[in-house]
């Protein structure tokens, strides 16, 4: 008999698992992708775009997009535990119990920055944004760091709400209050970074966004297996 | 067998009586015999409300995050009745907060609302249990919910700093503190009777709508025990 695999090293199967699962259907990311698109799209024309600069609206954009498009990918992410027992049996796993949070939210992040990669690029082709080399690496770490964030927090409730009735409808309802302190900063940065400021101005966002990560990212792993049903 | 749960009193407990007594005479005091405000006039009144409920909403979502915390550890059903008791009333005070505030800035601020620093946060707070008491809705396994809720709660807490941070970035238009400075409260005397007294009774308020509420828990409850006993 083999020991017990790690912390680490169970949390890599489970997020190969669901990332292979992903890979062959495709349906979920295809979903979020055609829906970040749809919104950036949609976006543009709820506002007049002569009197407000593309600049200054696609921060904004980019944020609520992510945000939304965050949020399917999340509620698949327990969705594909629900039926022939699935859960079950990854609960009967010799695996510690944060490893099944851990393994979730690596494969919730690959999804988000997937979804993420596209929809920047998006933006800046549809918004005609003025982006360098310098302003694409800035942007992707802020979305690094944006993201981690969002996917604690998400796979956190993502867990919880999967065995409740309403799942779709109070996955957002409980976790867009907590998206606030990553996409105001996250927006921030953004607007800071299109409009050619110095980075160092929006220092004070970036140490927000980053404990956020730090405190959320440990505090959720910790009490996740609560949301655990034996 | 345990013995069937003795029929509860009827009519309102003494400490309701009492602490709606303290909140009329509070009033009483604020409208009657407390001068109005040299600049602000009558509309300044509202402070009696707005303040005092916005004391009991904070204390009310702390004493829930900390019961779910201690349910964690010790499981008694008590505390999380205690945490579902007090995020309601906590939830019904920080709506006279966000109602009062209003009626107050739109003569004051000329804006009936503003995205200032507090008045996000409180926002924010109110979606947070409002959230909370959805969750505790559709869960009808009694220890689930309670598990959930109580993680819910520690999150909830953990929050609020961060929203505090990020819209305190933000330029803030809301009265600093009178009362609470180091300088000492910055009020006529008069005022600070009547002030306090309101926090007084708000706070026995808050008591005794979180013990009607637990006593409402603990029925449910029983009558819940008493139905899976009966089928069993």
């Amino acid at each position: 008999m083999n020991a017990a695999p790690g912390l680490l090293a169970s949390a890599w199967t489970i997020a190969r698992k669901d990332l292979a699962i992903e890979f062959r259907t495709r349906s979920a990311f295809l979903s979020a992708l055609v829906l970040s698109l749809l919104a950036i799209v949609i976006f543009y024309f709820a506002w007049d775009p002569t009197a407000i600069r593309a600049t200054d609206l696609a921060p904004g954009v980019l944020w609520v997009t992510f945000t939304f498009s965050g949020l399917l990918g999340l509620h698949r992410s327990f969705g594909v535990e629900q039926h022939d027992g699935a859960m079950d049996a990854l609960l009967v796993a010799p695996v510690p119990r944060e490893s099944i949070f851990l393994g979730k939210a690596l494969a919730n992040l690959a999804f988000v920055l997937g979804v993420q990669a596209v929809a920047l690029p998006a933006v800046a082709l549809f918004y005609n944004l003025p982006l360098d080399g310098r302003a694409f690496a800035l942007l992707a770490g802020v979305m690094v760091l944006a993201a981690l964030g969002l996917v604690s927090i998400g796979t956190m409730f993502a867990g919880m709400t999967a065995n409740t009735r309403l799942a779709e409808l109070l996955l957002p309802v409980l976790a867009l209050p907590f998206f606030v302190p990553i996409v105001m900063p996250a927006a921030k940065l953004t607007a800071a970074v299109l409009a050619g400021r110095p980075f160092g101005e929006a220092v004070a966002w970036l140490r927000i966004l980053l404990a956020f990560d730090l405190v959320f990212a440990y505090v959720c792993m910790l009490v996740f297996p609560f949301t655990l049903d034996d | 067998m345990s013995a069937p749960p003795a029929a509860p009193a009827r009519g309102p407990h003494a400490l309701s009586l009492v602490a709606l007594a303290a909140v009329a005479a509070a009033y009483v005091r604020a409208i009657w015999f407390t001068p109005p405000e040299a600049v602000q006039g009558y509309a300044q009144k509202i402070l009696y409300v707005h303040a005092p409920a916005a004391w009991v909403a904070f204390l009310a979502f702390g004493l829930t995050a900390l019961a779910g915390a201690f349910w964690l550890f010790l499981k008694d059903p008590r505390l999380d009745r205690f945490a579902e008791s007090s995020a309601e009333v906590g939830v019904v005070f920080t709506t006279a907060v966000l109602t009062t505030g209003p009626l107050w800035g739109r003569p004051i601020w000329g804006t009936w609302w503003t995205w200032d620093a507090r008045l996000t946060l409180t926002l924010f707070l109110w979606f947070v249990y409002v959230g909370y008491l959805v969750l505790r809705g559709v869960i009808p396994e009694r220890e689930q919910r309670a598990r959930y809720a109580a993680v819910l709660g520690i999150l909830g807490a953990l929050l609020i700093p961060f929203i505090h941070l990020s819209v305190y970035l933000f330029r803030t238009l809301h009265p600093l503190p009178v009362v609470a400075r180091t300088d000492g409260p910055q009020m006529p005397p008069v005022m600070l009777i009547t002030f306090f007294g309101c926090f007084a009774a708000f706070t026995l308020l808050y008591v005794a709508f979180v013990r009607a509420r637990m006593a409402l828990a603990a029925e449910r409850d029983a009558l819940e025990d008493a139905a899976v006993g009966g089928t069993a």
